[in-house]
C-alpha cells in the first residue's frame, strides 16, 4: 500500500471533518476509546432514541486514519437502529479482517470501504478499527442501560 | 578519526532495505541493534556451553558459571560498581526498578514519607512508584520543569525535603533528551536523608557511567538498549542497602537452607536472582561492553554531540515543526529529539517516513504523565546511536518536509 492510496482526498477530507467532531450537548451515551501505544484517543457520543442513532458525534485526538475512520463510520451510522449500526460494525471489522469478501456487503459501508487495504499496513489496522470497536462498545452499554 | 562506516559493518541489521530504501534506524532509544561480535559470543556460548549455572559439578555447569560471573565482573566495571556483588542481573530495566519497589520501597517506605520522581519518568520508574505510594500510604510528588526542559533548583529545594524517603529519576529522558545533573540532584537529596534511584536506561548508551561518582543508591539499566539482546538488564545497588533488602522473587538460586517451614537467603546478588538467570543475555551484554570499549567514550559522544546539534539545525528548516527539549550542546542533551508537526499526528508522520526506509517513534513513549505536562498527546521521536549518519538525517528532513504535503496541506 502506499502513501497516495492511504491518504486519499476523501480520508484527508474526512479527517478534518468538523461536522462530526464537536461535542453532543443532548448524548444518551458516550464511550471513550483509544489505543494506548499510540495515542489515538475519541469520545463517541450517541444520541438513541427508541433504539435508533438520532444523532452522534465525536471529541479527542488522533491520527488522520482514526479520525477519518471515526467521521465516516458517524455519517453511515447515522439515522440507523442500533442493530444496524452494530451490524456495519462487524462488517468493517471483517472487511479489515480479510473475512468478507462479497462486493454487496462491503458496498453497505458506503465511503468507509476505502480503508479495505489498511492490513496491508499492520501498523495503522488498529487506527482505523478504534471508532467501530468504541461503537459497538457503546451501543452495548445503552442497550445494558435501557 | 571516528569510523563510522567501519562501525555500521558491524550491524547486519543496519544492511537492509526498507520499502525499496536503505533502512535509516533512528528508533534506538527503544532499542538499539546488535553488532556481529554480540551475536557471535551469544551464539559461541549456546554452541558450546549452555547449561544452568551455579548448579552441578559438570564440565559445562562449570563453564556457564565461570561466562556468567565473567560477565557480572564486566558490568560491574563498566559501571564502576565497588564490587561484582552489587551488580543484580534482571531482565530488564523495568524489572530491575520493579525489584527495588518491592523489596526496598514496600519494606522501607512509611506512611506519611514523600516519594519524588521528575515529571519526565518513564512509566517503568514511575507506576511501581505509584503503587508504593498506594498501599503504603506515603505520598508521590513531582518535580516539574522549566521552559528550556531542565530542573529548577529552587524547585528541587522545596520538594525534595526531610520528608522525602526516596527520590527516583532518570539520568537522561527518554522523551526530551534532557540529561539531568544527577551528582547534584543526588548529593541534595542524601542531605535531606532519601536514597536515590537512578534510572540511566537512556544514558548508558551515550554516557560513561561511573555510578561511584554519581552517589546513586540504586542504579538500572536495560542491555538491549547498549547492543546486547532483550531480556538482559541490570541493578546496581549500595551493598548495606542490598543486603538489609528482604528477596524480591523466591525459589532456586536465591535459597542457603529450605526446611518445610523456614528458609535462609543466600547472600548478594544470588538473593536477588530467583531461577536459571538468562546466561546468553549476560554473555552478550559482556561482549556489548567489549564492543562499545573499541571507540572511546569521549568519541562516541563527539559523533553523537555532532549528529543533534546537525539535526536540531536542520530540523528548523521545516515549517512547522516544534522541538520539545532542550536545545543545548551535549551537557543537558544527549541524541534523542521528539517532535510534531501542525496539523500532523505522529502517527501520520512515522507511516509517511516510512516509505522512505526511516524508522521513528510515535507515541507517547510511556511518559504519559510528561505529555499531559507538555499539553501534547504524542510526539514523533527521532534518536541517534553511535552508527548514525549526518547522512541519514539529511533523508529524514528531506523525507519531513513532505508530511504536510502527503496530509492535504499546502505547505
Ligand atoms: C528512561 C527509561 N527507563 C526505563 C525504560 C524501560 O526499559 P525496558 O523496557 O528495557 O525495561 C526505558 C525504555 O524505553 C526508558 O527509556
Ligand atoms: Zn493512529
Amino acid at each position: 500500500m502506499n502513501l497516495s492510496s492511504l491518504y486519499t482526498e476523501l480520508i484527508l477530507e474526512h479527517s478534518r471533518n468538523c461536522e462530526n467532531k464537536r461535542h453532543l450537548e443532548c448524548a444518551t451515551c458516550s464511550k471513550r476509546g483509544h489505543n494506548p501505544s499510540c495515542g489515538d484517543d475519541i469520545t463517541i457520543e450517541l444520541l438513541m432514541e427508541d433504539g435508533k442513532i438520532v444523532d452522534a458525534a465525536f471529541t479527542g485526538s488522533g491520527c488522520a486514519i482514526s479520525q477519518a475512520s471515526t467521521s465516516m463510520m458517524i455519517d453511515l451510522v447515522k439515522g440507523r437502529s442500533a442493530e444496524e449500526a452494530e451490524e456495519l460494525s462487524q462488517i468493517f471489522l471483517g472487511m479489515i479482517k480479510r473475512e468478507i469478501k462479497t462486493e454487496e456487503e462491503l458496498e453497505l459501508l458506503e465511503e468507509a470501504i476505502a480503508f479495505q487495504n489498511i492490513s496491508n499496513m499492520p501498523a495503522r489496522v488498529k487506527c482505523a478499527v478504534l471508532a467501530w470497536h468504541t461503537l459497538t462498545e457503546a451501543i452495548q452499554e445503552a442497550n445494558l442501560h435501557s | 578519526m571516528y569510523d563510522v562506516q567501519a562501525i555500521r559493518q558491524k550491524f547486519p541489521t543496519l544492511q537492509q532495505q526498507v520499502n525499496g530504501k536503505p533502512l535509516i534506524y533512528f528508533d534506538n532509544a527503544a532499542t538499539t541493534h546488535t553488532p556481529m561480535e554480540v551475536l557471535d559470543a551469544v551464539r559461541d556460548y549456546k554452541e558450546r556451553f549452555n547449561a544452568n549455572p551455579h548448579r552441578g559439578a559438570h564440565y559445562l555447569g562449570i563453564q556457564a558459571t565461570e561466562l556468567y560471573e565473567q560477565a557480572r565482573e564486566k558490568v560491574a566495571a563498566f559501571i564502576n560498581a565497588p564490587s561484582p556483588q552489587e551488580v543484580i542481573f534482571t531482565k530488564n530495566a523495568t524489572e530491575a526498578l520493579n525489584l527495588v519497589a518491592y523489596s526496598y520501597g514496600f519494606s522501607q517506605i512509611q506512611a506519611g514519607d514523600d516519594i519524588v520522581l521528575c515529571i519526565s519518568e518513564h512509566h517503568s520508574n514511575l507506576v511501581p512508584w505509584q503503587r508504593v505510594a498506594k498501599l503504603k500510604g506515603a505520598t508521590l510528588r513531582y518535580l516539574y520543569l522549566t521552559e528550556d526542559y531542565t530542573l529548577d533548583w529552587e524547585e528541587v529545594r522545596e520538594v525534595i525535603t526531610t520528608k522525602t524517603a526516596l527520590f527516583a529519576i532518570a539520568q537522561m529522558s527518554n522523551v526530551l533528551g534532557t540529561i539531568y545533573p544527577i551528582r547534584e540532584l543526588v548529593a541534595y537529596a542524601h542531605q535531606q536523608g532519601a536514597v536515590v534511584v537512578v534510572d540511566g536506561a537512556q544514558s548508558v548508551p551515550h554516557l560513561k557511567t561511573d555510578v561511584q561518582e554519581l552517589e546513586a543508591d540504586f542504579f538500572v539499566f536495560s542491555g538491549h538498549k547498549v547492543f546486547a539482546p532483550m531480556g538482559i538488564g541490570v541493578l546496581y545497588g549500595r551493598r548495606e542497602l542490598l543486603e538489609s533488602m528482604p528477596p524480591f522473587l523466591m525459589g532456586g538460586e536465591m535459597v542457603e537452607y529450605v526446611q518445610e517451614q523456614e528458609t535462609t537467603f543466600n547472600d548478594i546478588p544470588y538473593k536477588f536472582e530467583a531461577g536459571t538467570p538468562n546466561v546468553e543475555g549476560a554473555v552478550g551484554l559482556a561482549s556489548a561492553i567489549d564492543f562499545l570499549a573499541g571507540t572511546s567514550w569521549e568519541a562516541i559522544q563527539e559523533h553523537e554531540e555532532k549528529l543533534t546539534r546537525y539535526a536540531l539545525e536542520r530540523l528548523q528548516e521545516v515549517p512547522h515543526l516544534k522541538i520539545y527539549g532542550p536545545q543545548a550542546g551535549r551537557t543537558g542533551r544527549g541524541p534523542v529529539i521528539a517532535f510534531t508537526i501542525d496539523g500532523c499526528h505522529p502517527h501520520d508522520v512515522a507511516t509517511i517516513v516510512d516509505q522512505d526506509g526511516i524508522a521513528l517513534r510515535a507515541g507517547h513513549h510511556c511518559a504519559q504523565p510528561l505529555m499531559n505536562y507538555l499539553k501534547a498527546p504524542a510526539t514523533s521521536r527521532i534518536s541517534f546511536s553511535l552508527y548514525n549518519t549526518k547522512d541519514e538525517i539529511d533523508v529524514l528532513i528531506n523525507s519531513l518536509q513532505g508530511v504536510r504535503g502527503w496530509l492535504g496541506y499546502e505547505s
